[in-house]
Order: structure tokens, then C-alpha cells, then sequence
């Protein structure tokens, strides 16, 4: 063995090291987040059925002020009032899993610290992991778990640093972050290899890193997705005068609204269905210059197909008016199992050109 | 995009008024897009039969024009397009569970000889070839009839929202989604005048009616969705062309050997079903100087191969000047209009063999097949012709080939190969004679030996006859039949495949027309404002500005709060009069 094989060597063993690292420290995170919504708990708002009682009476439609750009120094400047949309509920969001309680919010500022701090180390890992094997980091199914799960905690620290509060995210993303580790590093681990020259592509580059990124958005969209299934029913069961059980109202009382949840996963689902688009069209050019054939059927590209036709029939379903609401959630989650699937499933259980070597 | 939120008890002229509201509303958002309307569908079309036999074609008639529109409306509904998008995506999922005609052949074949039962009942529900079969085919050509039956009318909606005006503002501005006000010491046509310049130095599409400026933005919104759906279709039809017109076919060429563009050279041949096949194929030349694969040499990765190239000398046409290139896996070859991919390779022995009395009979480079990724490879070297036994009597020769490109050594216990790249080349042969079994006309697989009808050679010992050779070797046959030779300088060989594909242009340009033109129906927000100024019953001006936007948009009331603090500015703010104005809250 020569010595930049062992500097190789080295750099797979540091990559290791950093991703069981990122996995203590994202346990931490765990933990901390359910802190948060532990302590959270303990505040009793219970705005949504306030809310719901005082339909009818325009007092419940919350009044933004919006920011008003220039630098005018007028005192009194105009201020924006919002209507939800047609058929919604008029139902505020709710505060957060820290409740509004001091020491909830500080357990989730925290957990969002350690968060980052894990995401570094574990985007270190991924890091080494690349320059181990001088390559981009997705050319098995291991490599492609770290890197998955690295680029989903960095949109979701990508959304909070935008402003948005999104934290009610982070404990169902933390807790299948430390699932894909777990799942990379038990099962999937490959050591560090080198692609075969069909893999050798700037395609890869482009058609790869959008798929995960692509993935990783779509992740976030479903737990949006999912939630919003919970705290509608939720809703819908406050406004009917019926009585939630005390761990339900307690967790979906503190999410955003329903219409909130709604929309958030619309939106991300609808601004990453161009790029997924664009992923599978990549994907095309490159199997047409490596296998000679633009579209072959072959599994992988079956399954991105049909997740394409399902993501383009969840935004068909919300411009249609019987559609959307819980109909469309279903399907939005129906494309992202299909999405999953493509991802694990494919891979494991079906055979085709796309198997990588060693799972 | 109306409001259908009811209020508790609304009793005679509140109802009266709210209805009122409900239409102005529903006016305001008209056309907001051209998604077609779901329409109520009435039971009968024919209506009350007249006398006779008159009456009676007549009422046939009615009743099936009634349906069949009724029928195409529904087709072209946004709900069907949703159910048959859904269908599609379902469809497709069979052919990625069970092997395919169109992908892989062979695991069709063991398919179906694993399960007598199912395969036939597979095979009539056209599931060995899901992606032509007919009810496949049904939900994908109903979905693009669909499309057509939809794009039409909209894009004559469009090109009508196009030349007409963004509607007047509805008499309540509160009930929309965003909403401001403030009262200014401006006069209203002052007011009306400024937002009217501020609107269109914004790019709205805006104008007075009565008493408010309406304006709109955002029309790109619905041109990207409607190139987008049209770019579907583009797709679709070069993608359909491509299939109709392309070919395909396989070459297998030793180093040093050539290929040239017609049918009789390939191996296989694949072709669509409008491809010509005496008068379509490009006529182009080449031939493999040489293939040169590097493999990495130490490490974990040691073996990996780490570059594939074939050099070849290639001509356009007949007669056409030659050239120099280099195919690798990622990078084919564009010869006029054909495309030559390198899509594999392997190693073809050298080898000679002589009869008894020395004359050459054979001397050929034997490519043999790969069978891991090392590349220890086997196959046949068949003598059919030429050769006499030491009676002088005709016999033909077989033998079964095993080679690999890095030996283990002697006595190691292994005859697999240790490394892709020529090291150590050994080949080992097995040596029979007898009937190839050739004549019989049956095709033949040019990689294996039927030994039916062959006797093996024997050694002293009375084993068959086996030995493994270094390049420039012999093996000498027993009793004077003559030698094998493995010579010096294995050569390597390379497939190829060669792929006419028309459309390809056509779908590219779809493609990312269907990308940019999805983005601005995405990302582009079509939407309303409505400034209305009208001086209030103590003489001071109150100015109203409210959006209306298609659903989803959260920028609507940003837009609206920076467009409000613009207008302010030139309509300042006026103090607060003694009581609070009515109208800001309804
Ligand atoms: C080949 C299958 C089709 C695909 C992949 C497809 C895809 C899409 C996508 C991704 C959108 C979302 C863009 C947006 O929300 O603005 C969309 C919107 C739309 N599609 Fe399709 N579509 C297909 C067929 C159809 C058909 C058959 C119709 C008509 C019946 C149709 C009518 C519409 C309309 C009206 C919109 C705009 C909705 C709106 O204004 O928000 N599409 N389509």
C-alpha cells in the first residue's frame, strides 16, 4: 500500500469518526427538543378553540402588519389586515413547541444549536468522506444516506436562518436524521470505493446533487404534509364542539394552523417540482451519453417517473377545487412514499442498471 | 376566490346585501386564471321526443351531441386530467416489479419458465411490456387528448384576458385578503392619478374605473403554464417519432478489426417500426486501432477500472476522408447522425493452430467473454474448416477457452483472475474433436462448445487433455494431431453500440422549455390591486387599496403594504379626525 492510499485510508476512518459523532451530538438535539416540548406543554393557550367559538365575528382574523419598505418617517403608516383564504378556518397558528414558556424556548434554542453544531460535524464527515475517495460523495447507497441527511438539516437551518419559524420541524426531522444514520452505518456501510467509468460524469454532479437536494425538500413538505393531516382533523374536531385527548390538544395546539401547515408544504413541494424536473431530464442526458439510451424503463428511472406524475398530480389537485385540503395531503404523501421508495426500495429489491456495488 | 364564509343569523336585507358582495367578489377574481370550470352535468340532453320518425332523429340527435360534448367536457376537466395523471402513475409501477421485453429479454425468459402458471396470464395483460401495452398506452393517449382538448380553449382565454382590462374594484375592498387604508388631505383624483403612474411604473396593467384605479400583474403566470402543458405535448410527440423512427444494434470489433453501417455487420439489431432499414442506416465506416483500459493499482480500489478508451479511425459515408477520435463510456461517437457508444469490453487470445503436418488452419484473435470484474473470461475456439487428422482424413476442431489477464500463479489454488489489466495472461484450453455441430443450420452461440458430437483428446494418464499456456506457449495435440498456439500480444476488443435516434432535438427543446416555462407558473404570482380614494363625509380624503391573488400567494399583502407606504408618501397620512372612521373594519 502507497502512501496516498494511506492518507485515503485515513480520511474514510476521520469521516467515520465524524458521522458517529454528528449521531451523539444529534441525540443530543433529540433530547433537547424533546425537552422543549416537554416544558412546552405546560402553557395553556388554547387558542384554536377560542378562536373557532368566536367565528363569525371579524376579531379573530388576525390583524399582520406587514413591513412597509422605504424609510419614510411617517408616523402613522398604513397597516395591512389579511383575510385567510375562502373556506378556511380563521385559526391563528399556534406558539410553537416551546408553548411560549421561557424555559421550553430555551431548551429549543439549544436543541437548534446542537442541531448546527451536529450538521457541521457531520457535513465534516461527508466532506472527508469525498476527499477519501476524490469523488463526489453519493456513489453508494451509504455515501448517499450521509449526504441526504446532511443536506435535509441544512435546508431546514437554511429555512430558520430565512426567518421562517419552522422549528416545530425539528423533532420529526432530528428523529429520522438519527434513523438514516443509524440505518447508513449499521447497514449500508460500504467502504470507500471508487466509481466505474459509467459513473464517471459531470452529469453525476448535476443530476445527483439535485436529486438529494430535490429530496431533502421533499422531506420537509411531508412532515408539513403529515402534520397538517393531524392538526386539521384536530381542528375540524374543535370546531364540530368535540373534546381532543389531553396529549393531542396539548402537542397540535402548539403547531401553526392547519391552512399554515398547508401552505408551507404547498409551497415547498411547488418551488422544488421544477428542479425535480429538471433532475429527471439530467438524468435522461446522462443515461443517453453512458448507456445509450435517453429513457430505457429501467427501475429507477420507472420510480422517478411515476414520482414526477405524482408530485404534478398533487399540484393539479390543489388548483382543483374538490382536491384540495386532506385529498391533496394524501397525495402529496402518497408521491413522497414514492419518493422513498425510489430511494431505499429500488435500490435493495429491484434490480436494474442503477444498483450501485455494494448495496 | 370567493369569500363563502356566512355569518350567524343574516336576515332580509343583510342576506341581500352579502349576496350581492358574493357576486362583486366573484367578479373580481374572474379569470384570475384559465383553469377550466367544472361544469353541473344535467341528466338528459335530448328533451321531450316530437311526433314521428322526425321527431325522433331529432331527439337522437340531440341526445348524442348532448352526450358527446358532455362526454369531452368531462374528458377535458381538471378532475379527470387529475384521475388519469393518478392512473399513470400507478400504471407505470408494474413494469418496474416484473422484467420487461424492452429492457432485458433474458430475465423474461426465466420469468417465465419460473412460473408456468402466471406467465401466460402476465403475458395477456401485456405486463412483459407494460410501457406499449394497450391499456398503458390508452391512459397516456386519453391524458394528452385531454391536455390538447384543455390547452386550446385556455390559451383563447388567455389571449382574451390578454386585450381585456383587469375588472373594477367590488364595492367592499375589506372583504379581500389584504386590506389597508388611511385617510389624507390629497384630493381623490390626485390620489387616483398618483396610484394609477405608481401602478404602471411597476409594470401592473392598470386603469380608472369610477372611482378606484384596478390593476393587474402576473400574466406570465399563466403563458408559463400553458407553454409548459404544450411543452408536455412537444415532448411527447418527438419522444413518440424517436421510438417510430430510431435503431439500435450491437457490434462487437477486436482490435485492429473494422465496422461499417449496414445490417449484415451487427450483431443484433433492434429498429422501430417505421425505420427503413435498406435506406435509413447512416453509411459510416470505423475500425478499432486500439483499446486501452487503465485500472487502479493499489489500494481498497485496487481493480477498479479508472479509464475506458477506444482510439478509432472512423469515415463519414463511402468514401469519406478519415479520422481520429477517442470513444469513452461518457462520450460517444456523432458520426452523421448515428451516435457509436463503447459499451463494453474484453480480451480475444491470439492463437494458431497447425495439424499434423504443420499447416496453419486457424489463426485468429478469439474474443472470449468477461465473466467478473477482473475479467476472467471464457469461450470457444472452433476449427471448422481445413483441418485433417494425422490420417488425413477431415475433422473438425473445438476447444473451450479460459483465460485470464493476471494469473495467480501456479499452485495458488485459484484460477480466477487477481487484476483487470494484462499482467499476467495465462490461457487455459480444453481440447475436443469431432462434429461442431455447424451444419445443421441451427444458429449457434459463438462462445460456447456443444460437445455432443465430440470426443475430448486425451492425455498419457488418459485424462482429458488440459493445459494452461504463457503467451507464445503450444500445446501440441497427442498422437500427431497437430498444436495450438497461444501467440504474443492478446488483443483487446470493444462493444459497441450504435444508436439512430431522430427527435432527440425537439425533446431536448421541449424539455427545457417545459422547466422555464413551469417555473413561471410556479414561482410568478398573478394577482389584483384596487386603490380606490373617495372623499369621506368630513370632506377628507379615504384611501382603500386591496390585492386578491390565486390562493397560495404569502407576498400579496408585502406587495400591498410596499406599494401602500409608496402611495403614502405622496399621500400623506391625515391626522386623526376627533371619533374613528367607520370602514376600516366592516
Ligand atoms: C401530461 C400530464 C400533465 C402534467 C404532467 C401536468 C402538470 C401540471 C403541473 C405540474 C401544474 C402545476 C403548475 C401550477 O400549479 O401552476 C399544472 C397546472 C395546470 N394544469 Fe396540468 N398537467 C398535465 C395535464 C393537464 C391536463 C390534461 C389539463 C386539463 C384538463 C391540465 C390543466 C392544468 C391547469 C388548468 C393548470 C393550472 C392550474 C392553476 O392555474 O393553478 N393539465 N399541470
Amino acid at each position: 500500500m502507497n502512501l496516498a492510499a494511506a492518507t485515503n485510508e485515513n480520511l474514510a476512518n476521520i469521516s467515520n469518526v465524524l458521522i458517529y459523532s454528528s449521531m451523539a451530538v444529534y441525540t443530543l438535539a433529540f433530547l433537547a427538543f424533546i425537552a422543549e416540548w416537554v416544558f412546552g406543554s405546560r402553557s395553556k393557550v388554547g387558542r384554536t378553540a377560542a378562536a373557532l367559538t368566536a367565528r363569525g365575528a371579524d376579531a379573530s382574523a388576525p390583524a399582520v402588519t406587514v413591513r412597509s419598505g422605504g424609510s419614510t418617517t411617517v408616523l402613522d403608516k398604513p397597516k395591512v389586515v389579511t383575510r385567510s383564504a375562502a373556506g378556511t378556518r380563521d385559526v391563528p397558528d399556534g406558539p410553537g413547541a416551546a408553548g411560549g414558556t421561557e424555559k421550553g424556548d430555551l431548551y429549543g434554542r439549544v436543541a437548534v444549536s446542537l442541531t448546527t453544531l451536529a450538521f457541521l460535524v457531520e457535513a465534516g464527515g461527508v466532506i472527508a468522506r469525498a476527499l477519501s475517495v476524490q469523488r463526489a460523495p453519493w456513489g453508494n447507497m451509504y455515501e448517499f444516506s450521509i449526504t441526504f441527511s446532511t443536506v435535509v438539516v441544512g435546508v431546514f437551518l437554511g429555512i430558520l436562518a430565512a426567518g421562517k419559524n419552522v422549528r416545530w420541524a425539528g423533532l420529526p426531522l432530528v428523529t429520522t436524521v438519527l434513523l438514516d444514520l443509524g440505518i447508513a452505518t449499521t447497514w449500508l456501510y460500504t467502504d470507500s470505493d471508487q466509481l466505474v467509468p459509467a459513473l464517471d460524469s459531470y452529469w453525476l454532479w448535476i443530476h445527483v446533487s439535485t436529486a438529494i437536494f430535490c429530496g431533502a425538500v421533499f422531506y420537509l413538505g411531508a412532515v408539513g404534509t403529515l402534520l397538517y393531516l393531524f392538526r386539521d382533523a384536530y381542528e375540524a374536531k374543535l370546531a364540530r364542539g368535540g373534546e381532543p385527548g389531553r396529549f393531542a390538544s396539548s402537542v397540535l395546539e402548539r403547531l401553526p394552523s392547519a391552512a399554515s401547515l398547508d401552505k408551507f408544504a404547498y409551497r415547498v413541494n411547488a418551488a422544488v417540482f421544477p428542479l425535480w424536473t429538471f433532475t429527471i431530464i439530467a438524468g435522461a442526458i446522462w443515461a443517453g451519453d453512458a448507456w445509450g439510451r435517453y429513457w430505457g424503463w429501467d427501475p429507477k428511472e420507472v420510480w422517478s417517473f411515476i414520482t414526477w406524475v405524482a408530485y404534478a398530480c398533487y399540484l393539479h389537485a390543489r388548483a382543483t377545487a374538490g382536491w384540495k385540503g386532506r385529498k391533496a395531503a394524501y397525495l402529496a404523501l402518497f408521491a413522497f412514499a414514492c419518493w422513498l421508495w425510489n430511494y431505499y426500495g429500488v435500490n435493495m429489491v429491484l434490480n436494474g442498471l442503477h444498483s450501485y456495488s455494494g448495496v | 376566490m370567493s369569500k363563502t364564509e356566512t355569518t350567524g343569523e343574516t336576515t332580509g336585507e343583510a342576506a341581500e346585501a352579502a349576496e350581492h358582495d358574493e357576486r362583486e367578489l366573484g367578479e373580481a377574481g374572474a379569470q384570475l386564471s384559465t383553469a377550466p370550470q367544472e361544469r353541473a352535468v344535467p341528466g338528459s340532453f335530448g328533451g321531450v321526443m316530437g311526433p314521428g320518425a322526425a321527431g325522433r332523429i331529432a331527439w337522437v340527435w340531440r341526445e348524442t351531441t348532448g352526450w358527446t360534448r358532455w362526454f369531452w367536457r368531462q374528458l377535458t376537466s381538471m378532475r379527470v386530467a387529475l384521475i388519469l395523471l393518478f392512473l399513470l402513475s400507478l400504471g407505470a409501477i408494474p413494469g418496474s416489479l416484473v422484467p420487461q421485453t424492452g429492457v432485458d429479454e433474458t430475465k423474461v425468459e426465466e420469468f417465465k419458465a419460473a412460473h408456468e402458471t402466471l406467465a401466460p396470464i402476465y403475458d395477456d395483460l401485456g405486463l412483459f411490456d407494460v410501457y406499449s401495452s394497450v391499456w398503458f398506452s390508452a391512459i397516456y393517449i386519453l391524458l394528452f387528448v385531454s391536455l390538447i382538448g384543455c390547452i386550446v380553449p385556455r390559451t383563447w382565454q388567455f389571449v382574451g384576458q390578454l386585450r381585456s382590462r383587469p375588472p373594477g374594484a367590488p364595492g367592499r375592498l375589506t372583504r379581500l385578503p389584504a386590506y389597508t387604508t388611511w385617510r389624507t388631505e390629497a384630493e381623490p383624483e390626485q390620489v387616483r392619478e398618483a396610484a394609477l403612474a405608481m401602478l404602471r411604473q411597476r409594470r401592473f396593467r392598470s386603469h380608472t374605473v369610477g372611482d378606484a384605479v384596478a390593476a393587474e400583474k402576473g400574466y406570465l403566470r399563466e403563458a408559463g403554464n400553458l407553454i409548459f402543458h404544450i411543452a408536455l405535448i412537444v415532448m411527447l410527440v418527438s419522444f413518440a417519432a424517436g421510438q417510430l423512427f430510431k435503431s439500435e444494434g450491437g457490434k462487437l470489433v477486436v482490435e485492429g478489426g473494422g465496422f461499417a453501417n449496414t445490417l449484415t455487420q451487427y450483431d443484433d439489431f433492434k429498429s422501430g417500426s417505421l425505420f427503413d432499414r435498406d435506406h435509413d442506416l447512416a453509411p459510416f465506416s470505423f475500425t478499432l486501432d486500439k483499446f486501452v483500459g487503465t485500472y487502479e493499482r493499489t489500494g481498497p480500489q485496487r481493480g477498479t477500472p479508472r479509464t475506458y478508451e477506444a482510439h478509432v479511425t472512423y469515415a463519414k459515408g463511402a468514401d469519406g476522408a478519415e479520422k481520429k477520435s477517442v470513444i469513452e463510456v461518457n462520450r460517444p461517437l456523432e458520426v452523421d447522425g448515428s451516435k457509436v457508444y463503447l459499451i463494453g469490453h474484453g480480451y480475444a487470445p491470439v492463437v494458431t493452430v497447425r495439424d499434423g503436418r504443420g499447416k496453419v488452419v486457424f489463426k485468429d484473435a478469439v474474443p472470449l467473454l468477461p465473466m467478473d470484474s477482473n475479467v476472467t473470461s471464457s469461450g470457444a475456439i472452433k476449427v471448422m474448416d481445413g483441418y485433417r487428422d494425422k490420417d488425413g482424413k477431415k475433422d473438425q476442431l473445438g476447444f473451450q477457452a479460459f483465460f485470464v489477464p493476471t494469473f495467480a500463479g501456479a499452485g495458488k489454488g485459484t484460477m480466477l483472475s487477481q487484476y483487470p489489466g494484462l499482467d499476467f495472461p495465462v490461457l487455459a484450453l480444453n481440447a475436443f474433436h469431432g462434429s461442431l455441430g455447424v451444419n445443421a443450420g441451427l444458429p449457434q452461440n459463438v462462445y460456447q462448445l456443444d460437445k455432443r458430437k465430440m470426443k475430448a483428446f486425451k492425455d498419457e494418464q488418459g485424462a482429458d487433455l488440459k493445459q494452461r499456456l504463457l503467451p507464445g506457449e503450444t500445446m501440441k495435440l497427442p498422437g500427431g494431431a497437430g498444436s495450438v498456439t497461444f501467440e504474443k500480444g492478446v488483443r483487446e476488443w470493444a462493444t459497441f453500440q450504435v444508436s439512430q435516434q431522430p427527435g432527440n432535438m425537439p425533446a431536448l427543446v421541449g424539455a427545457i422549455a417545459a422547466i422555464a416555462g413551469l417555473a413561471g407558473s410556479l414561482f410568478i404570482q398573478r394577482r389584483r390591486i384596487w386603490v380606490r380614494a373617495v372623499r369621506g363625509k368630513d370632506g377628507v380624503t379615504v384611501v382603500e387599496m386591496a390585492g386578491l391573488g390565486r390562493s397560495e400567494s404569502s407576498k400579496l399583502p408585502e406587495e400591498l403594504a410596499d406599494l401602500a407606504a409608496t402611495l403614502n408618501s405622496q399621500a400623506p397620512t391625515a391626522p386623526d379626525p376627533a371619533e374613528p372612521v367607520e370602514g376600516v373594519r366592516a
